[in-house]
């Protein structure tokens, strides 16, 4: 795997960081490294408990990479301060991350930390710079939403790399965008709020939250909706019909053709 | 059985009025060859009828217009979104119209079939050398056809006005802009001024099922006529030689089973339209010229251009204040120009290399004719590679490899591999011409082992039968050509062979009719002498005179073995 | 038809030009024997020849069979094709039944009409298809006859015979005789030719300059493509963030759009490669046509007109899905692979009065793929 792929979401915690306007860490965060970032008090901190179990969980699983202080390791793992406790979700509720291998691309695999965990461990990151938060139910509930303008949006600005349908799509260098198949609303909306590896950021004053709701909608609905014309084929596009068409269809005649004109009987003389 | 049951009433009515009989029975009696890759066309013949009916049914509803509405149908995800009203109607077709979507999906099935049903028998054609003398003017019809089947495909796949579509018709706008110095008028004419304007349906419309469907008839017309007229060609087998055809009357067993095979299209389309979701337009939205989608591809058979265009470096000349985008001109227009006028040329080019003007209605099975083969392989290695290179997104994203090491692997491939296939199918020909000839010289091996009194052991072979060996002869060269093709050297080159062109010729000569030379094992020289005059060919001209691998194997000999 | 397949009439002729008769040629070269080798001979001749055959016409032999060689298998077959036949009959009798019950549009009614339709439909043509096939096969008596062909040459006779009747023609009408005729014909027939040619002109416009101008213009704000609201840079304000834009009061026009829509994407401090000139260098933004590290690139991919708008915020790569040109945003989208050969326009823009993106003008090259007029 190209080293040049490793280096991953540093823009996104920038995001977080202007969003909520620590000047403290401000413009020149790419370069941040200090421990001193990391006491930083964030706002939205709970309890000093689960503080507590987020940093166990965090020197555990994450420290590896991701350094002692979450200041990240140049060329390895991004520094996680100010990347908000959605990114934290977001990476850790699909199964991204704590990453196995370093890879072009972190493929979705199962969750090994338990929701419990993740909010720790994701109270605990937001703590160290603050960040986008996990939005709440209601924010990513598609009720009321509308999928008609959220397939306008999802077409203009998320189908060129995830595919008209969210089958996904292939990158540069062995990045991919993934299938939006098994992902959650609320993945989907922190996706779009934290821009994870090579995903621009969509923050709430360019697709405002009440579009990534509509955006979610279609998405949500387009996977549900059943296929009116049979199998899916993958909802690919003509790659897989031309397949059908050469392997199935034309297959098929050439068998009928061989049994039409096969000797029968026993013929003459 | 009488003539009053088959002349009386109507038949006797119109036989009154039209004279019919005799032709019509000799109509009846007319002889089809059997084998199953003779029916490749007909899927493509009846394809293309099931295109007709369906395609009729959707014009029923379909509108081809690019007026914007607002969607308020039973699609209701879609509502309230602003599309042309082609993809609004498409989408009525689909949801509203009962068997509607049925129909739509038969229609795009029908035509990857047709399609597909086309290359495929072109490529029977191609290797089986039916496209030889009579029968070369129907090869170049057939071109045509295939060409403008690439086309009306294009243009029907555009019309739905989906994204999908739209990106198709983009990429031909941009093509056609790239073509130098009458690119852009030509673009402005077609779509009624700038891309996309408000005509481009409408005239694709009437193109598409119109215009290009009459070309069609009358050339599918003219194509099966003749056809007819010069009778189907046979596969090499007893008793079948240039001057007979062998098979099943027309009435009642031709029509039987050609019947029996529309029905079996049909079937297929049916079941296809049943099981497998093509098209789903609803999914692709309406066009907009501001988005596209990840994996966007367009019809199988316009892959292989979308894959040359991938493949392409960025090369562009600036002369003079004028732009040649060769980065898009020589990918859409060279590989199919290589492959179109290669095939058309071929016959004709094959002709004047061999010097051969007989008439063929014998197939020549693949391996007797290596060099024609082998180029066949590698042409068909060479739209392999860049129809993979077409798709080579999605074969990055499913085959994990980095997408710029599926191109840069495709722009090698894609001179190396015909190169390779090239090699390898003459090989594998000559190799199993070989085994041929050693059937037909030393007889098939039965497993018996005998002591001979020498104290020596033999394996006993037998004979291969009659229809095994009509089968396994090789055809009658063609005559050598004067002074050159198979000993350049022996004496002196008449005035023809002479010059640059004769000795291209001669060398040629001696590629095309590369064979496994007869009599290498010694004995068995008889076989080829029984099998040439078997499918000794009519028509013009003398013939083996000068023959130096047919030697002196009489012509006119009798066909007994 | 033209040709006879009975090959012994007559008239006929062999490949050799010469005069063929009813009995083997004399020369007994069977290839070339034009006469039908008959297939399988009947059992019995149970039929009287046809009636009525044509005065001077031979009695033909019977060359099919009128029964197949085995009643047993052929009745056991019969049975079978007879339950296809009725399969068959049942499936379009169910076509029309699940015509009539499965209506709805709704995806899922549309799903089950579908495979309702689609199964009895093909049932039906399959039905009949492998009950045809199984007749013509198992029922049928096989047969196989061989039918002569003659060389497609014409016989001499009847070459010379046309070569006389056209002449003839051709003197009769004096063509060639009166060249004048002949010349003004072709003169008249040149226009005639060309005008419905010249019917065609109005097809479209003639291009012009059109292809170098888009709708931009100075002051015209810039709209988030969707939500359709101008933009402040304090707005887009995350680094890796990138949105599709339009003109304002463009942004339902398509042939507008085809050449305008831009994307506009936002880079972290440091990360753009700056020129300072006014005009586009290869592989550098230019500085005075960004707001705050904010860069609006073209989205109309310079190859053949796909928007161009994979935007990976880790490599700064603008990637087209059509043909994988790939841009690299932070170098002035210089192209870095595929088959794009200039990079995406970059369109000047700066702010206006009330802090919202704005053109600064028009693009300073045209957009889209190459064009033969373009230099």
């Amino acid at each position: 795997m190209p080293s040049i792929s490793l280096r991953r979401r540093r823009p996104a915690a920038g995001y977080a960081v202007i969003a909520l306007g620590l000047l403290t860490v401000g413009t020149a965060y790419a370069a941040i490294t200090s421990a001193a970032a990391a006491s930083a008090s964030a706002p939205g901190i709970t309890s000093q408990n689960q503080l507590a179990e987020g940093r166990a969980i965090f020197l555990q699983e994450c420290a590896t990479c991701h350094g002692l202080y979450a200041q990240g390791t140049p060329g390895v793992a991004p520094s996680l301060i100010g990347v908000g406790s959605a990114a934290v979700d977001f990476q850790v509720s699909t199964g991204r991350m704590p990453a196995r291998e370093p890879a072009a691309e972190m493929p979705r695999k199962p969750v090994q930390l338990t929701t419990r965990q993740i909010h720790a461990l994701a109270a605990y990151i937001a703590s160290l710079g603050g960040g986008p938060a996990i939005p709440t139910a209601g924010q990513v509930s598609i009720a009321g939403a509308n999928p008609g303008l959220g397939q306008q949006l999802f077409v203009t600005d998320c189908a060129q790399c995830h595919n008209f349908v969210g089958a996904g799509g292939a990158l540069t260098y062995g990045k991919y965008a993934p299938a939006l198949t098994a992902s959650t609303p609320t993945q989907i909306y922190e996706a779009m709020l934290t821009g994870p590896e090579a995903m621009p950021v969509f923050n709430n004053t360019t697709i405002t939250p009440q579009q990534k709701r509509d955006i979610i909608a279609y998405i949500v609905e387009t996977r549900q909706e059943p296929n009116p014309g049979g199998f899916s084929l993958g909802r690919v596009g003509p790659v897989t019909e031309g397949l059908v068409a050469f392997l199935g269809l034309l297959l098929f005649m050439v068998f009928a053709a061989l049994w039409i004109t096969a000797k029968h009987g026993k013929a003459h003389e | 059985m009488s003539t009053r049951s088959a002349l009386g009433g109507v038949g006797g009515y119109l036989d009154d009025r039209f004279r019919g009989a005799k032709g019509i029975r000799s109509f009846f009696r007319k002889i089809f060859p059997d084998h199953w890759s003779f029916l490749l066309g007909e899927i493509a013949l009846y394809s293309f009828i099931i295109l007709l009916l369906t395609g009729t049914f959707l014009t029923l509803w379909f509108k081809p217009s690019m007026t914007e509405v607002v969607y308020h149908g039973s699609y209701v995800k879609l509502d309230g979104v602003r599309m042309s009203e082609a993809y609004a109607s498409t989408l009525n077709i689909s949801f509203d119209v009962r068997g509607g979507l049925l129909m739509r999906q038969i229609h795009h099935w029908a035509a990857d079939l047709f399609v597909a049903a086309i290359m495929a028998h072109m490529l029977r054609i191609f290797f089986t050398g039916a496209y030889r003398k009579p029968r070369e003017i129907n090869w170049l019809i057939g071109i045509v056809l295939f060409t403008l089947s690439l086309f009306e495909g294009l243009f029907g796949y555009s019309l739905p006005d989906d994204l999908l579509s739209g990106a198709g018709l983009r990429i031909t706008q941009g093509v056609l802009q790239s073509i130098p110095i009458v690119g852009t008028y030509l673009s402005f004419f077609l779509f009624g001024g700038q891309y996309p304007g408000n005509d481009i349906i409408p005239r694709l419309y009437i193109l598409h099922v119109l215009v290009i469907p009459g070309l069609f008839m009358a050339l599918i017309g003219a194509h099966l006529f003749i056809m007819f007229h010069q009778k189907h060609t046979q596969m090499p087998g007893k008793g079948r030689t240039d001057a007979n055809v062998v098979g099943a009357p027309m009435y009642p067993y031709f029509m039987a089973k050609t019947g029996a095979f529309f029905l079996f299209t049909f079937a297929a389309l049916a079941l296809a339209a049943t099981f497998a979701q093509i098209n789903p337009i609803w999914l692709y939205g309406p066009y907009n010229p501001i988005a596209i989608s990840a994996g966007s591809q367009p019809d199988f058979y316009m892959g292989f251009l979308e894959g040359s265009l991938r493949i392409m470096p960025a090369w562009q000349w600036v002369v003079a204040g004028h732009t040649f985008a060769l980065n898009v001109f020589i990918p859409a227009f060279v590989p199919l120009g290589i492959v179109m006028t290669g095939a058309a040329l071929w016959p004709f080019l094959e002709q004047w290399i061999t010097g051969d003007r007989r008439e063929h209605h014998v197939n020549d099975r693949p391996r007797n004719a290596p060099t024609r083969t082998a180029l066949g392989m590698a042409m068909v290695s060479f739209y392999g590679v860049l129809w993979a290179e077409g798709s080579n997104d999605v074969i990055a994203d499913h085959f994990d490899i980095a997408l710029y090491t599926v191109t840069e692997i495709a722009r090698v491939a894609v001179f190396v591999v015909p190169i390779l296939t090239y090699i390898i199918t003459k090989r594998i020909c000559l190799g199993l011409q070989r085994k041929d000839r050693h059937l037909l010289e030393h007889g098939v091996e039965t497993g018996i082992i005998r002591q001979l009194p020498t104290g020596e052991f033999i394996e006993e072979t037998r004979p291969v039968s009659e229809e095994m060996r009509a089968k396994l002869v090789l055809p009658a060269p063609p005559p050598a050509l004067p002074g050159g093709g198979h000993a350049p050297d022996e004496d002196v080159p008449p005035p023809k062979m002479r010059g640059g062109m004769g000795r291209v010729r001669a060398r040629l000569n001696k590629i095309v009719t590369e064979q496994v030379p007869a009599g290498t094992h010694g004995n068995g020289h008889g076989a080829e002498g029984d099998g040439a005059p078997a499918r000794a060919a009519i028509g013009a001209g003398p013939h083996g005179a000068g023959q130096a691998e047919a030697g002196d194997s009489p012509q006119h000999g009798t066909p007994s073995a | 038809m033209s040709d006879s397949p009975a090959g012994h009439g007559p008239g006929d002729i062999d490949e050799n030009g010469r005069p063929a008769g009813d009995g083997p040629a004399g020369d007994g070269e069977a290839p070339g024997a034009p006469r039908r080798l008959i297939g399988t001979p009947p059992p019995a001749k149970a039929h009287a020849l046809l009636a009525g055959e044509p005065p001077g016409r031979p009695p033909a032999a019977r060359e099919l069979p009128a029964d197949p060689p085995d009643p047993a298998k052929a009745k056991r077959a019969e049975r079978v094709v007879a339950a296809c036949f009725l399969i068959a009959m049942l499936a379009g009798i169910a076509f029309i039944a699940c015509y009539v019950i499965f209506t709805g549009s709704t995806l899922t009614d549309v799903q089950h009409s579908n495979l309702a339709l689609g199964l009895s439909m093909a049932l039906t043509f399959l039905g009949l298809a492998v009950g045809a096939t199984i007749w013509v096969r198992r029922i049928m008596p096989p047969v196989e006859l061989t039918e002569q062909r003659k060389p497609m040459r014409s016989a001499d006779e009847d070459r010379a015979a046309f070569a006389e009747t056209f002449d003839e023609g051709a003197q009769a009408s004096q063509f060639v005789k009166r060249p004048l005729l002949r010349r003004t014909l072709i003169a008249a027939s040149i226009p005639a030719a060309i005008a419905p040619v010249m019917l065609l002109r109005d097809l479209g416009p003639l291009p012009g300059t059109s292809l170098d101008h888009t709708v931009w213009r100075r002051g015209l704000r810039l709209l988030a493509y969707g939500a359709n609201t101008p933009i402040r840079p304090g707005d887009f304000s995350s680094p890796g963030g990138m949105i599709t834009v339009v003109p304002d009061g463009y942004q339902d026009d398509f042939n507008a759009l085809a050449k305008a829509a831009c994307i506009i994407i936002k880079f972290a401090p440091g990360q753009i490669v700056y020129t300072s000139q006014p005009h586009p260098v290869p592989g550098h933004v230019v500085e005075n046509w960004t707001v705050d590290n904010i860069v609006c690139y073209s989205k109309i991919c310079t190859h053949v007109g796909c928007p161009a708008a994979l935007y990976e915020q880790t490599t700064h790569h603008i990637l087209c899905p059509c043909h994988q040109s790939t841009f690299d945003a932070a170098r002035g989208a210089e192209v870095i692979f595929g088959p794009a050969t200039r990079p995406l326009p970059q369109l000047p823009m700066t702010v206006d009065s009330q802090g919202y993106l704005v053109a600064r003008s028009d693009f300073t090259e045209p957009v889209g793929p190459s064009f033969w007029e373009r230099s």
